[in-house]
Order: structure tokens, then sequence, then C-alpha cells
């Protein structure tokens, strides 16, 4: 089943081309990595399926059902989690963090969230760090709380603008674990952007290659780059 | 007897100092922070070429009254609340409401613009990583003026910092009556030119620390956040 679909989908900062006809979809459970050198739409691919941008035409679909941009997104947003490349975490304990998106929905019991937040931390392996002031993190850290955010709603897509850029190896190998046992385990659907091919390697089921705002080329790693994993950019 | 009355006089001044500027600020705070607030969301969201021109004339002006000259203000309020004036009628020239007034005409300005400016600091980062988290367009502005929250309350002490060591307006507007409307900085003047240096340094003692204490405050907010 396709959880997204994206048809003739372009975007214009004030008519510069940043998007052009990106006709893509991404089946439900599925690993799907966008590759693509700086300023090549990335992002703002990204940012358009988390609902924060409107295409300047072209159509999404989530589920089969088309988004109607008229209509009210936040129950739909609620369905996706979003991970920027630039961390943004509150001035606020590391727990506080992680409940809010749990909080603002008013859905869950105390008990509940407390639940949720302390297994998501375990998950992200900060566990010991949810009194801790969320501004006063390393940079892997950070992330990984910025991720735990993201995770603890449980959303059925999880959006991912290159988690990864900035850390060391073993905040990567916590993140990348993180993410492959969500995938297999929970079946959720990632979409993430990376520069990093053998990344893209390791956790894509799928590869689309952006370059200049067009989707140049699309299938797994093999059928994109051939044997070409030392590719870079 | 003559030690007894200087100290009631001093508390007298301290207590009508404090009372004045206090309700400025609390009357300003009231005005000034939902202003500047909304003026601090209002620059990522206006998208047409009039909006934003009416933008930079709100902003510009808030930035233009926040350095207003005290005696020009104090002598607008004379002459509004001067018995011919168009507020005459309200009988407030030369009382405590009067100085009031023209403290808060100065501290509301210094309140939007403080305000606005530690809004604006944060308002685009912390609102789209809210929204993203699924917040709805008012979950995230309450985060956002609670993620501003120490430049709210710095805003506050400055204006307070402002209200309390000023002299030139609230002497025209309040007259610097004995018992009625003299403040500590209206009394030094006085003090000094009646030769009760006393007097007058041991106002200015009680002014300092006043002053001592609003940087302190704001120095340990300072201290304590906002980290990013």
């Amino acid at each position: 089943m396709i959880a997204v679909e994206l048809l003739n989908v372009s975007k214009e900062y004030s008519g510069r081309v940043v998007l052009r006809n990106v006709t893509f979809n991404v089946h439900e459970g599925e690993f799907f990595v966008l590759v693509g050198p700086n300023g090549s739409g990335k992002t703002t691919l990204l940012r358009i399926l988390d609902l924060l941008e409107e295409p300047t035409s072209g159509k999404i679909f989530f589920d089969g059902e088309e988004v109607d941009y008229y209509k009210d997104r936040v129950p739909l947003r609620r369905k996706i989690g979003m991970v920027f490349q630039q961390t943004v975490l509150f001035d606020m304990s590391v727990y506080d963090n992680i409940a809010y998106p749990l909080r603002i929905r008013g859905s869950l019991s105390k008990d509940e969230i407390e639940r949720r937040v302390m297994n998501v931390l375990e998950d992200v392996e900060l566990r010991g760090f949810d009194r801790k002031n969320a501004l006063t993190l390393s940079g892997g850290e950070a992330q990984r709380v910025a991720l735990a955010q993201a995770l603890v709603t449980e959303p059925r897509l999880l959006l991912l603008d290159e988690p990864t850029a900035n850390l060391d190896p073993k905040n990567v190998s916590i993140v990348e674990g993180v993410l492959s046992r969500l995938n297999k385990e929970r079946k959720t659907t990632i979409i993430m952007t990376t520069h990093n091919m053998f990344q893209a390697e390791r956790l894509a089921q799928r590869i689309a290659l952006l370059n200049e705002g067009e989707i140049r080329a699309i299938g797994t790693f093999r059928e994109v780059f051939g044997y070409q994993s030392q590719l870079t950019w | 007897m003559v030690e007894d009355l200087f100290l009631k006089e001093i508390i007298n001044i301290t207590i009508l100092s404090l009372r004045v500027s206090g309700t400025a600020v609390i009357i300003g705070a009231v005005i000034g922070i939902p202003v500047g607030t909304y003026l601090g969301f209002r620059q990522f969201k206006l998208k047409r070429t009039i909006m934003r021109l009416v933008d930079v004339m709100l902003k510009s002006l808030v930035n233009t009254f926040m350095g207003l000259p005290p005696v020009v203000v104090g002598l607008v309020v004379y002459l509004l609340l001067t018995a011919s004036g168009p507020l005459g009628w309200l009988g407030l020239l030369y009382t405590p409401a009067a100085m009031v007034i023209t403290q808060l005409i100065m501290v509301v300005p210094i309140i939007i613009g403080v305000t606005m400016s530690a809004v604006a600091s944060v308002e685009s980062s912390i609102r789209e990583r809210a929204i993203s988290l699924g917040a709805t367009e008012n979950q995230a502005a309450w985060l956002v003026l609670r993620e501003s929250r120490v430049g709210v309350l710095t805003s506050i002490i400055v204006a307070f910092g402002a209200a309390i060591s000023e002299v030139g307006g609230i002497m025209i507007s309040g007259g610097n009556i004995r018992w009625l409307t003299r403040t500590l900085t209206t009394a030094i003047v006085v003090e000094t030119e009646l030769g009760n240096y006393s007097m007058a340094l041991t106002l200015g003692a009680i002014l300092l620390s006043i002053a001592f204490a609003i940087n302190l405050a704001l120095t340990v907010l300072q201290l304590k956040g906002p980290r990013r």
C-alpha cells in the first residue's frame, strides 16, 4: 500500500524554482532515502511533506487522500514526525521536551505520557537525562532528544532531514540503530535525506536522487548507483 | 522629633516613588506585553507589501517612543491635565495619578519594544518546531511566549528602572509637592537646591540601592537564561 505519493510537485520562491515536477511514491513501512547535493531541494521537499510549506503546484496524497491546504492541517500533521537538520529544543527539561507533543494532543493520561517518554528515552540511549535542561546537551544528545520528540507520538510517517549530519560516529550509530529498529519492528514509514552515500546504502530500501530540484533516478541503491557506493559529491 | 520627621518623610518619598513607578509598570505591562507579543509575531506572517509597510512603520514608531524625552512627556501630560486642557475636568494635575500617566507613557514603548525583540528572536524556529510536533497556532504562540519569558521579564525590569529614575516628567505633571507628589528623584533636586545635602544624599543612596537591586535582578535573569 502506498503511504505517500507526490504528483508533479513544484516549488518556487520569488520565481526561483527549487523543486520541479517531483513525482514519486513511498510504500507503507518503507525506508526511503533522498540523496542529493546541497541546494538540490531535499529540505524543501521534506518541509512540504511535513505540511510546513505548500507546493506551488502539484498534489500530495497521504494514504490515498489528497492534502487539502484549505483544511486544518493539524490532525494530519499529528500523524507525521519530523526531525530537522538544525535541532530546535525548548528551554525546559529533556522530559518536558519529549512530553510536549503528547501533552498538546491532550488525549493521554499523565502515567501514559511518563511511560512513553521513559521508553523512548531508553530507545535513544538517554536514560537518566530526563531532568537535564535540554539546552545544556551536546549536539549528539540534542539530536537524539529531537528524534525522541518525533518518535514519542508513534508517527505513521517519520521525516528526517540529515539527522546525523553533525554527529560523531557513536551518535550516528545510535541514531541509525533506532531508525532501523523502528522501521523493521514497528513498520514505520521513513523518508530521510542524507549526503552520506554509505548511510543511504546501509539504511535505504529505495533511494531517490535529487539534483537541481528534479528527481534524476529512483530505485534500490544498486539500481541507482550500480556498485559505485564510493561516490562522493 | 526632627529626626522622626526626617525619617517619616524619607519613608513617604520612597513609598510614593515605588507606588507611582510600580503602578505605571504594572499597567504598562498589561498593555505592552500583548502588543509587543503581537508585533513580534507579525514579522514572519505579513506577506503583502502594504502590510509590511504598516509593520515597519509601527515598529519604527515603537523604537522612536522608546527614547521619548521625559520632560516632553511631562509637558504634554501637563497641557492635557491643566485646568484649561482637554482633560482638565478630571482634576488630576499635581496628583500621583498624573505622575503615573506620565511614567506610563514612557514605559509602554519600552515594554513593547523589548518584548517584541524577545518574541521575534525565537518566534520563527520555536513556532515552526511546535507546529511540526502537532501544535495548533495557539499552542505554538503560547510556547513562543514561554520561550521568550526572560526577555519579557527583562522588559518589565528595564521599564521599572527607567521609571524610578525619571525626574523631568513627573516634576512637571506632579508638581513636586511635599508629602503628596515628591518622589526620590524630584526630592533630590529640591533638597540639593535648598542645601540639605544630608537629605539629598540619603535619598540618593536609597535610589542607588533600588537601581542596584534592579540590575542584580537583570543580571541573575541573564545568567539563568535563555540558554539558547
